[in-house]
């Protein structure tokens, strides 16, 4: 693929160093070779040629190739294509106001402002509670009774009735995307920190000088600058965001409706659930398609920054 | 630089959203887990508790499950951090050290493994291990999160390694040292804070790992506390709010306890480093 393109060439070696540095070095691999090759290479090779069968949960079960008879069947499924819209408006979303959210954050923290070690702290707090407890802890915010968030918009008359955020079909989506937005902004907000703290300060000075505004400032220095952070963390957070699971589950399951049924959860259900495995194996292969092409996009800018 | 008063005032009008943005859930999960029964039937919910009343963490102690699932949680946790470091130290040491034909492809695999949708991995694991009568068991759980943590740890390791300067290992050698007594009585040293700090992300990820469990452990007397926590939390109507918050509480302490130590290291170097790279 693509990546071994772009991996930098090897380093010149004496010829005498390297089959005695090769012996070693898988000396020093064996221990880890076997449950990597059994429980994730074998896995993920097993697990992309399962969506071309028709395999089902259960231990005496047949299991035939199919070609892309899954696949074809997934084409006509409104339920799947459906929850592929909303993974989508999640990723996108949860992705693009998180950054944004981040960088507002990461370029205060990277002032002399004071609450700097405080904002710090908690922004990094998110990153490391359990997803489940962080889904709980927004049930509670957001319960139609008893939680804070609806007490504070009915003492502003903001609405006059308890809104069920989680629960109600036109709200459940945006709630749930503004709880993947609280979890994560902490790692894009310290990625994008480290990125800022790596700018050289004579070109703020330099631009000073010139009477360059703040404004100015930001969009000609520190934007391209960032570039190749904001691409890398932006594209992590796609995928992250893609492929997240355990948050939603707890928030809504999936509910109400099928409003919040991200693409994972649809292809638990299918396999845990439901029993078919092969199914949700495509539906794996067919986000492992849209992953790659996220991929592409990075590389694709990567490889255009640095030229 | 200077900034204009203005501008300053912004600046503090916006640290303060984020702050409350950021900081009022916890809060609020705190204070409830604090709050009595009676203070939480209240229609109007206040804040801070009126009385600081600890019952809630009695109960949720009490609780068979949830000490059960504590006590998996904390099993498998502990399990496999201690594997993925036996197992990832002397990977991460030939990553930095030789320039093999592993390396690359190592590589392609930590990016490969960081990609794919776990769904495509799970199903087949879930084949794998059930004839070898390790699904519903809890080393069939650990030796998963190990594999599943080692694209980090060798991530996070093999940058620990490169910053042991070569020269101290070309002195032992030159002293007549061994590969392997190298590496065990120079590098080891010298890596402990990398050793303590991927031990530490190793064991948070194992902790909060909800996806995992939720397929390969059916067993209740097995199940870790994310799963317990989120039963609860299925069997709406019946729940109580206070000791599931309590129970959040001390979920999220071991994190809590890891942050106050790492939170230096994490903003400045070790993060930094992996951007510029």
């Amino acid at each position: 693929m693509t990546a071994t393109v772009t991996a930098p060439p090897e380093a010149p070696i004496r010829k005498t160093g390297r089959p005695k540095q090769n012996r070693e070095a898988i000396f020093l691999f064996l221990p880890a070779l076997l449950p990597v090759l059994l429980l994730s290479v074998y896995p993920l090779i097993r697990g992309i040629a399962l969506g071309f069968t028709d395999a089902r949960a259960g231990l005496r079960v047949d299991t035939n190739f199919i070609g892309f008879g899954n696949f074809s069947r997934l084409l006509h499924n409104g339920l799947f294509w459906d929850s592929f819209r909303i993974g989508i408006i999640w990723t996108l979303s949860v992705t693009i106001l998180q950054f944004v959210a981040a960088l507002g954050l990461a370029l205060l923290l990277n002032t002399n402002i004071k609450f700097r070690g405080v904002a710090r702290t908690l922004a990094l707090i998110p990153w490391a509670m359990p997803p489940v407890v962080v889904a709980i802890m927004w049930r509670l915010l957001l319960h139609p009774t008893n939680g804070p968030v609806n007490e504070i918009l009915q003492k502003l008359h903001l609405t006059d009735h308890p809104i069920n955020f989680l629960g109600d079909f036109s709200t459940a989506l945006p709630a749930v995307i503004v709880v993947g937005i609280w979890v994560g902004m902490p790692m894009t907000t310290v990625t994008l920190l480290a990125g800022l703290q790596g700018i050289d300060r004579s070109l703020y000075e330099a631009a000073a000088v010139d009477g360059a505004s703040a404004w100015s400032q930001f969009w000609n220095i520190t934007l391209p600058q960032l570039r190749t952070v904001i691409v890398a963390i932006t594209s992590l957070d796609m995928i992250w965001n893609f492929n997240s699971f355990g948050l939603v589950y707890v928030l809504t399951a999936g509910g109400p409706g099928g409003k919040t049924m991200l693409p994972m959860l649809f292809a638990y259900n299918e396999a845990f659930r439901y029993g078919n495995f092969g199914m949700a194996a495509a539906m794996g292969d067919v986000m492992v398609v849209i992953i790659i092409l996220f991929l592409a996009f990075y590389l694709r800018n990567r490889l255009r920054s640095e030229a | 630089m200077r900034t204009r008063p203005t501008a300053r005032v912004l600046q503090y009008v916006a640290v303060v959203c984020y702050l409350v943005f950021l900081g009022f859930p916890l809060l609020w999960l705190i204070s409830s887990s604090l709050k009595s029964p009676q203070e939480f039937a209240s229609i109007t919910p206040t804040i801070l508790p009126k009385n600081v009343d600890f019952s809630n963490y009695s109960d949720a102690l009490s609780e068979q499950g949830l000490v059960r699932g504590l006590m998996n949680s904390l099993q498998i946790s502990i399990a496999s951090t201690i594997l993925v470091l036996i197992v990832s130290l002397p990977v991460s040491y030939a990553l930095a050290r030789f320039r093999s034909r592993l390396r690359p492809i190592t590589n392609g695999w930590i990016l490969v493994s960081q990609v794919f949708p776990v769904i495509l991995i799970v199903i087949p694991l879930f084949m794998i291990l059930r004839p070898l009568h390790l699904t519903n068991t809890i080393p069939g759980v650990v030796i998963v999160y190990m594999v599943w943590s080692m694209p980090f740890a060798l991530w996070m390791l093999q940058g620990y390694v490169a910053a042991v300067p070569r020269e101290l290992e070309e002195a032992a050698s030159v002293d007549g040292a061994g590969r392997l007594r190298t590496i065990v009585s120079i590098v080891m040293p010298l890596l402990r804070p990398g050793l303590i700090a991927t031990a530490m992300f190793t064991f948070i990820s194992a902790w909060n790992e909800f996806f995992f469990a939720l397929v390969l452990l059916q067993d209740p007397d097995l199940k870790t506390l994310p799963l317990v926590l989120a039963r609860f939390v299925g069997a709406e109507g019946q729940v109580q709010f206070g000791p599931l918050a309590a129970a959040s509480v001390l979920a999220t302490v071991p994190s809590l306890v890891f942050f106050a130590f790492l939170q230096r290291r994490l903003t400045s170097g070790l993060l930094s480093g992996a951007v510029k790279g």
